[in-house]
């Protein structure tokens, strides 16, 4: 007996302080949070009655909420989309032996060592609504004024003051900011493709974009995952970002889930509050959790 | 060795442990008076930097002059009109951690800690401190909830006011002295205005565009009408408020187009200043912006209340409270009184651009537009403010502040209404 305790015990000593913070502050406050999800504490005053899932289906019927994930599927999708297409791009120009390759990767790598909140103050003056053609056009700053001044003046638009694809432009400073992080992991995927796979494809009679298409593209499968969940999971929880750009946080063409959540929060709707980041715990959990089943069941391999 | 390795573990587990479960410590009650209390008071505010700022800071002095024993601890908290502090605050209060005094507007605002029952009752410091007589009656009432007063006012701001460029309405062919009476002649102005090309109307981002909601409502529905919005004798549904929604619509048509981008307030405020834009509707705090810049009233600028809300006062005020569980009850208590006292509020109000809500506080060396306030609020009738949490409870004001934001997208009058109904009928009691 006393045996196996010294087996395992100086192990478990040394795990506990982390399992018990890890314990406490993340599982404990799950539970919490989903017990007060299911109260219906709708105000400062405290209050423990249960109403089950009520919360949670008045939220699913409310469109204001209905709108907000509708924003985040879009703001996923453009954000995911744009910086696979950026990311991949880079990589590839860059994998081919070329001069500076060192600046260029520093260069696109650079934005994110900015935090969301302060390239979200630029980004602020850059997205500006105001366009040339409108009363006060005179005072149009940021993009909007750039395009006009190239003679791309039709391209102006209201950014993200819109409500139905407001949003979009959301996921604009997003891609800058993140493209240079996924040209990092491709660009670790092409290193990782030996030279000699190339030059038997190349001896075989293989075509460059054959090479590309049945050579390396394959072996990019698990760095082209572990960037869609990387990316895929940070859009769903974006809140700074919205935060910095957005003045007011009460504001419906670019409401998402986790803003939302802010304004029940001050407005001391714990309960709405709590339900919210409930369902925003079950939709990063699908995205995540089918990858560390993934992995870990190739780290067993 | 391994056992003293076990014993550290402990002691370390058993730390974190302790240090999770650490609450407030209940403060010692003592009947000694505020006038001998020592130590820190610790008073949150969200005034952090402009005129906000320069007024606490005249407060402060008398504060220190009252009470030489105190330490004065600012625990301000920059942002959004008071909104990142609110956040800051709840957080504290649930935690059983609260400041010796926080900063809520007056009203219904208030109702939310009252209900969470984090405020301690004022009604005999109000006694203590004869602050009945010295405050108007229209005020107290407002205070009162349930026959006790919870907290007490600083200052008093008017909420329907708009602010214009004389020279853009000169230019325009508007006699500046002569504002419109009612909603059509300011939107005829506004058309002359719009031909002129300039911006007619300057509004900011959500919670400016609720003001000027809550301004147009005030404007056609008149005084009972409002105040019926707020306690369900005004149905949400009915026709005139449909009238006052599409008059609403009207009044946005006439506004920057990238009103939403705009920070805060004082930018709208300073297309006005600029000469972009001929009106903004805002709260009096505007003042204090214009006199800093070195405007000055008559010839820069002009104010005059909202049209078709002439002889009434949209009130909203700031407010201190005594928390539950205050470390410091004598400290914060000292602070009140010189919060309500007629200096004190002489001292701030002056620097804030605001009026005092004591009477008999000294006001012969304000501006010109706060001596106009005074008197408009003697004499006006008074109704709550929506936009700063007077008429309504933050919940409410958060929905309805979501579907004005939405509507300022889609322009949709019966959605609005129809959500305003909607949330009037979660909320009404």
């Amino acid at each position: 007996m006393f045996r196996r305790v010294k087996h395992w015990g100086p192990g478990l000593l040394l795990l506990a302080p982390t399992i018990i913070l890890v314990g406490v502050f993340v599982y404990w406050l799950i539970i919490e949070n989903f017990r007060v999800s299911l109260t219906n504490q709708h105000t400062a005053k405290p209050s423990d009655k249960y109403v089950g899932f009520e919360n949670y289906t008045n939220l699913l019927a409310d469109p204001n909420f209905q709108h907000s994930l509708w924003n985040l599927l879009i703001l996923t999708i453009v954000f995911l989309g744009g910086t696979l297409i950026f990311g991949f791009l880079w990589a590839w120009i860059l994998d081919k032996p070329a001069k500076g390759e060192g600046f260029f990767r520093a260069v696109y790598l650079f934005p994110m060592s900015i935090s969301f909140i302060a390239s979200g103050v630029v980004w602020r003056w850059l997205l500006s609504s105001l366009q040339t053609d409108q009363p006060g056009g005179e005072r149009t700053t940021g993009l909007n004024r750039l395009l006009d001044s190239i003679g791309l003046g039709f391209m102006q638009n209201d950014w993200w003051s819109n409500p139905t694809w407001g949003i979009a432009a959301i996921a604009v400073p997003a891609i800058w900011q993140l493209s240079g992080y996924v040209m990092a992991l491709f660009l670790a995927g092409f290193r990782g493709i030996p030279e000699e796979l190339r030059e038997a494809a190349r001896i075989d009679g293989c075509s460059e974009w054959k090479l590309y298409r049945h050579v390396i593209f394959p072996q990019l499968n698990p760095v082209m995952l572990s960037a869609v969940i990387i990316i895929g999971h940070m859009s769903l929880k974006l809140f700074d970002l919205i935060r910095a750009i957005v003045p007011d946080a009460n504001t419906y063409d670019v409401q998402v889930p986790a803003t939302m959540m802010w304004v029940k929060y001050i407005g001391s709707d714990y309960a709405d509050a709590a339900a919210i980041g409930m369902i925003l715990l079950v939709l990063v959990a699908i995205v995540v959790i089918p990858y560390l089943m993934y992995t870990s069941r190739a780290e067993k391999r | 060795m391994r056992r003293r390795l076990t014993l550290i573990a402990a002691a370390a587990t058993l730390g974190l442990t302790l240090a999770g479960c650490g609450g407030a410590e209940k403060p010692a009650e003592s009947a000694a008076p505020p006038s001998e209390a020592t130590g820190k008071v610790g008073v949150f505010t969200w005034w952090a930097d402009g005129s906000e700022k320069v007024g606490l800071d005249a407060l402060v002095k008398v504060f220190n002059t009252d009470y030489p024993n105190l330490t004065f601890d600012n625990l301000a908290v920059a942002g959004g009109a008071g909104s990142q502090a609110k956040s800051v605050l709840a957080a504290q209060l649930k935690a059983g951690n609260p400041p010796d005094s926080f900063q809520a507007h007056a009203g219904a605002e208030l109702q939310d800690y009252i209900d969470a029952e984090q405020l301690e009752d004022l009604t005999s410091f109000y006694a203590d401190n004869k602050l009945t007589e010295q405050f108007p009656k229209d005020l107290v009432d407002r205070l009162t909830v349930d026959g006790k007063i919870y907290s007490v006012p600083s200052n008093i701001h008017r909420a329907n006011v708009v602010w214009a460029n004389v020279g853009v309405l000169k230019d325009a062919g508007i006699d500046p002295t002569k504002p419109a009476t009612d909603l059509d002649g300011w939107f005829a102005d506004m058309d002359k205005i719009k031909a002129k090309g300039k911006t007619p109307l300057a509004v900011a981002g959500s919670w400016t565009q609720v003001q000027l909601f809550e301004n147009v409502l005030l404007s056609s529905l008149g005084v009972d009408g409002y105040n019926g919005l707020w306690d369900g004798k005004t149905d949400w549904k009915g026709a005139d408020v449909t009238m006052a929604i599409e008059a609403y619509k009207k009044a946005l048509s006439y506004t920057n187009t990238d009103r939403d981008s705009l920070s805060d307030w004082a930018p709208a405020t300073q297309l006005v200043q600029d000469g972009a834009a001929a009106y903004n509707v805002m709260g009096d705090w505007a003042e204090a912006k214009f006199a800093q810049d070195g405007d000055v009233a008559g010839t820069d600028y002009t104010y005059f209340p909202t049209p078709g809300t002439a002889g009434v006062f949209d009130f909203l005020a700031d407010s201190f409270t005594l928390p539950v569980g205050a470390p410091n009850p004598n400290g914060a208590k000292a602070w009140l009184t010189t919060i309500g006292s007629a200096e004190g509020q002489s001292a701030f109000n002056k620097a804030k651009g605001s009026i005092p809500a004591n009477t008999t506080a000294k006001t012969d060396d304000f501006s010109e537009y706060q001596k106009s306030a005074i008197k408009d609020f003697s004499q006006d009738k008074i109704v709550s403010s929506l936009a700063h949490g007077a008429a309504v409870p933050v919940a409410w004001l958060n929905d309805l502040s979501t579907a004005v934001s939405k509507f300022g997208g889609d322009g949709n009058v019966a959605g609005l209404q129809d959500s305003a109904a909607a949330i009037a009928d979660k909320f009404a009691k």
